[in-house]
């Protein structure tokens, strides 16, 4: 690095390129941006808001339950409440949290200097946005959605639903699914086209192929759920007749395609957290990941396995016994490429040498709590089990254990692992294992209760239960427990918050990580790398020889990305990428307006579309060659060196 | 009082054989595996440098493919236990098999035995009476939304689902009365949409079932009399059925005998005269959202129709 700082005019190119990759400032410079670290951020934060909210509200359903008989929420807002919740985790948090991780990190981890469709993020973002304000703004003009965060028809047609809360679900479905379909575009083509030359495909961080797997899974699951809600809102808004028993519709049609979406979206939940493990761990245990290959073979088996095992939600609706054995073998074997993975990380550690910091601590409750959640699922997918403990308590505990655990611990932990990287601060360790403590005491406290409550008799969604049923002392520790989780989690905003100002300065690698990530400064450029690197091993950062190669001749001048070939990641051709632009934000203002418009009328639709047709020529304008239309530019090998190739003598950067 | 873990039916037997196995299985594989994480931990923790040979990273390959070996041997044993169960569980043995139909509304029960005499069937609410030791087959489906019949002391759920009827057997072993609830949300009183499975000798179930094949009694005394005229001139007739009179309501349960049942409201409330007294009143203060209007009633008539329900037995 100090080498190429005393190249002649170095310096100089540098200021020019971070110009280059500057963000406008200001207010009005806010709804410009296409940077994707700054996107992330927003999405970030926005994300973590959402999950504060759901967790107000799953507060308010332990406030409740906590004794029998309790008059405090009423059916009619609890339903709203419950309904609000899990859409919100689901919908709002745990799927955008990972996905912003990725908008993030991908990028900085293959070594690029952008994500790829930069405007399509910052659209993506916005609809995000959008989604949740939505929503929310529909919870408190008492229209919160009622009908449950699966929506099962007929309680979610018009005859049972009269009011426009199942619209409201049923069209944050929309505006998430477009949300998250413009990130999975984007992310799998920043995997596949801009990665560091040298970066082959048995290279990529382990994070990142988990981000690759989950995105080809939300290519595929969401057109699912965002046509079933779409019947829903055709059944709804100009009677036609998908779900409607009365009319020769079905009831269960919508289960099926439902749960074809909701199945694989666990994993789409899972994945990203199971990359997290891979990262963390590894950088813990200063050690290569053990079993690289089973990882990456395990979460691609995963994704396909994940999409075959749909109805063993729909086991108590009575299907021949034939069929539902063949889901409950595929929902049994699917635990296999998860032991596996577990297997290796347990390996990795055996043979590391272990720094249990504030990360690595939720990584270890990772292991806890997640293998409990696991076995439980072994014992769901087996029929007649599942049928007496299928929509209760047990089930809540269930998928929590799975969720919290296998996403949310890993999650906080790269919330520690992450931090400095994207603010430049440290967080603090003391007050991290505050948080973890209290989080992880209270989480059990919280939910193993509820495998009892749910063995025996409490289902789910209630929102009073009589005195006699005895189910009274642990939903009051359940409550206790969520009261615990909810001082760790505001441990955990006020050190993030005192951290952004006061905590300790972060260096590039304050963790001694072997990923590209942290081959640049903390917080990174706006360019990321003012030389992008290059790659000579699966931890470059431990593995690459000191006189690695780096990536020279990209213009400083414009946004010029270098692309390489999906396998082996041999440098193709450079790319100008476009700058900072207001049609994102305009686009996703005239599709929100469309959206909230057609669940009143099917006039919206038609009428609603011109916005949106406008703001989409003024996004795709054509520039002239002067203003340097995009046009790939043609590649001089020799500018552009070759993995275990020497570095380039001289030349501009 | 409703639990998986107190079995008193064939069926929910298997099933708590199943779980007592998957447990089992459960508790070893996660005591095992997290005590292998701990000690890699302990290990990781004192290693001071790297030891990265390749013989080393053999062994730990080794061992990774053994535990491999190892949860797919404990998932199939698994598999064959569920599917073995699942059999048992599923498979109907119809000869003398009592057959009731279930039907589900919002928010309550439709129980009705069926009978090749049509003035032989017999329709009740929220209450079934089941004779012990003989199969027993419920045909289900529901009238609105989905609704899930759950009485997990005896068998496992089964979706109510308009549009289609499903059936699922069960036998129960050992007297006893049984509550069971709604498994599926159905809306506002999902929480409140319980009933009660009462589990009697052959020959008590068959005086029960006798008896609620009678029309309901004549009114005796001047009050009961007052008490069903206001029955039928106020909207009650509308929506409830009383055989034998010419109240033929279809929407809300049928009250021929409703003073025999232990419960009002699909396990709302005990049936005592005070709660009758209260439902009738205002239903909505204690189910909201439940179909049944409130009925300003002078306190003259109220006693009046109290004790008319009361000689509905």
């Amino acid at each position: 690095m100090s080498e190429r700082l005393e190249l002649p005019h170095a310096a100089e190119d540098i200021a020019l390129l971070e110009r280059t990759w500057a963000e406008p400032r200001g207010f009005a410079g806010w709804f410009f941006h296409v940077d994707h670290k700054s996107i992330a951020r927003r999405y970030l934060v926005t994300a973590f808001v959402y999950f504060l909210i759901g967790g107000v509200l799953a507060a308010l359903m332990r406030l409740q339950l906590s004794r029998p008989d309790n008059a405090l929420i009423g059916p009619d807002l609890y339903n709203q409440i419950f309904t609000t919740h899990g859409t919100t985790m689901m919908f709002l948090f745990a799927v955008p949290v990972m996905q912003a991780l990725g908008i993030y990190f991908v990028p900085l981890m293959v070594g690029a200097r952008s994500i790829a469709f930069p405007r399509l993020v910052a659209f993506s973002y916005w609809m995000f946005l959008f989604g949740g304000i939505f929503l929310y703004t529909s919870f408190l003009l008492n229209a919160g959605p009622d009908v449950g965060w699966f929506a099962y028809p007929p309680l979610s047609e018009a005859l049972y639903a009269p009011s426009r809360r199942a619209d409201v679900w049923a069209q944050l479905i929309t505006f998430t699914e477009v949300a998250s379909l413009a990130t999975a575009i984007s992310l799998i083509t920043t995997v596949f086209k801009l990665r560091a030359p040298g970066m082959t495909l048995n290279r990529i961080p382990l994070f990142v192929w988990a981000q690759v797997v989950t995105s080809f899974m939300v290519l595929f699951a969401m057109p699912a759920v965002m046509l079933a809600s779409t019947a829903l809102i055709l059944d709804r808004l100009v009677n036609t007749h998908f779900f409607d028993v009365e009319h020769a519709g079905d009831a269960l049609l919508w289960q099926h395609l439902f749960w074809f979406f909701g199945h694989p979206e666990v994993y789409i939940i899972f994945i990203p957290g199971s990359g997290l493990v891979s990262m963390i761990l590894t950088t813990f245990s200063r050690r290569r990941t053990f079993g690289y290959l089973a990882i990456v073979l395990s979460l691609v088996s995963t994704a396909f396995m994940g999409f075959g095992l749909w109805v063993h939600h729909m086991f108590a609706t009575g299907l021949p016994q034939l069929g539902e054995s063949f889901f409950t073998a595929a929902s049994i074997i699917i635990a296999v490429p998860t032991g596996i993975q577990i297997f290796c990380w347990i390996a990795t550690m055996w043979s590391g040498r272990i720094h249990v910091k504030a990360p690595m601590l939720w990584i270890l409750g990772f292991f806890a709590i997640f293998i409990c959640g696991g076995l439980t699922g072994v014992m769901l997918a087996a029929v007649p089990l599942n049928t007496q403990v299928h929509d209760t308590f047990f089930v809540v505990a269930h998928l929590h254990y799975v969720l919290i655990g296998g996403a949310v611990f890993p999650l906080f932990g790269a919330f520690y692992y992450w931090y400095p990287k994207i603010t430049g601060r440290m967080l603090s360790e003391r007050l991290g294992r505050w948080f973890f403590g209290l989080f992880f005491i209270g989480f059990n406290l919280t939910f193993f209760p509820m495998h009892v409550l749910g063995l025996h008799g409490m289902p789910r969604r209630i929102y009073t239960y009589p005195t006699v049923m005895g189910w009274g002392a642990l939903n009051l520790a359940a409550s206790i427990g969520a009261l615990l989780m909810a001082c760790g989690v505001l441990l955990f905003i006020v050190d993030a918050v005192s951290a952004l100002y006061a905590g300790e300065i972060a260096t590039a690698n304050p963790w001694g990580a072997g990923t590209l990530e942290w081959a640049t400064s903390s917080p990174p450029p706006g360019s990321n790398f003012p030389c992008p690197p290059t790659v000579g091993g699966r931890e470059p950062l431990w593995e690459n020889p000191p006189d690695q190669p780096v990536v020279i001749g990209l213009r400083t001048d414009v946004r010029d990305v270098l692309v390489t070939h999906v396998l082996d990641a041999e440098p193709d051709h450079r790319l100008e990428f476009p700058g900072p632009s207001i049609w994102p934000f305009l686009t996703a203002m005239a599709t929100t307006v469309m959206f909230v418009w057609s669940i009143f009328t099917p006039w919206g639709v038609v009428y609603g579309s011109l916005p949106i047709f406008i703001t989409m020529v003024g996004w795709f304008w054509p520039k002239s060659a002067e203003e340097g239309g995009t046009q790939p530019w043609p590649i001089h090998h020799r500018t552009l060196p070759q993995p275990g190739e020497a570095p380039a003598a001289g030349g501009a950067i | 009082m409703q639990s998986v873990l107190a079995p008193a039916g064939t069926q929910s037997s298997s099933i708590y054989s199943l779980w007592s196995l998957m447990l089992l299985a459960s508790v070893v594989v996660f005591t095992v595996t997290l005590l292998f994480v701990i000690a890699g931990l302990i290990r990781g923790v004192r290693r001071t440098r790297n030891e990265g040979s390749p013989s080393s990273e053999r062994t730990l390959g080794r061992a990774v493919a053994a535990a491999i070996g190892a949860t797919v041997t404990i998932l199939i044993a698994l598999l064959v236990a569920s599917v073995w169960t699942g059999r048992r569980v599923a498979s109907l043995h119809a000869s003398s098999a009592v057959t009731i139909e279930v039907t589900g509304h919002q928010w309550w029960w439709e129980i009705a035995y069926d009978d090749a005499v049509p003035s032989r069937r017999v329709t009740t609410a929220n209450e079934i009476h089941l004779p012990l030791g003989r199969p027993v087959v419920l045909k289900v489906t529901s009238r609105d939304v989905i609704h899930s019949f759950w009485a997990p002391n005896l068998l496992g759920k089964r979706d109510l689902i308009p549009g289609y009827t499903t059936a699922v057997w069960l036998q129960v072993d050992r007297p006893g009365v049984f509550r069971g609830q709604c498994a599926e949300f159905c809306g506002l009183q999902h929480a409140h949409m319980a009933f009660d499975i009462v589990a009697e000798p052959e020959a008590d179930f068959e005086r029960w079932l006798d008896g609620m094949r009678q029309p309901a009694s004549e009114p005796h005394g001047a009050i009961e009399q007052r008490g069903r005229d206001l029955f039928m001139t106020n909207r009650c007739a509308g929506c409830h059925a009383v055989t034998g009179t010419a109240a033929h309501g279809q929407v809300a349960p049928d009250l021929t005998h409703v003073a025999t049942r232990s419960a009002i409201g699909a396990g709302t409330l005990p049936n005592t005269r005070e709660h009758m007294q209260a439902w009738i009143k205002d239903p909505q203060a204690s189910k909201p959202g439940n179909q049944m209007p409130a009925n300003p009633l002078s306190a003259d008539d109220l006693q009046a129709l109290l004790a008319y329900m009361e000689m509905l037995r």
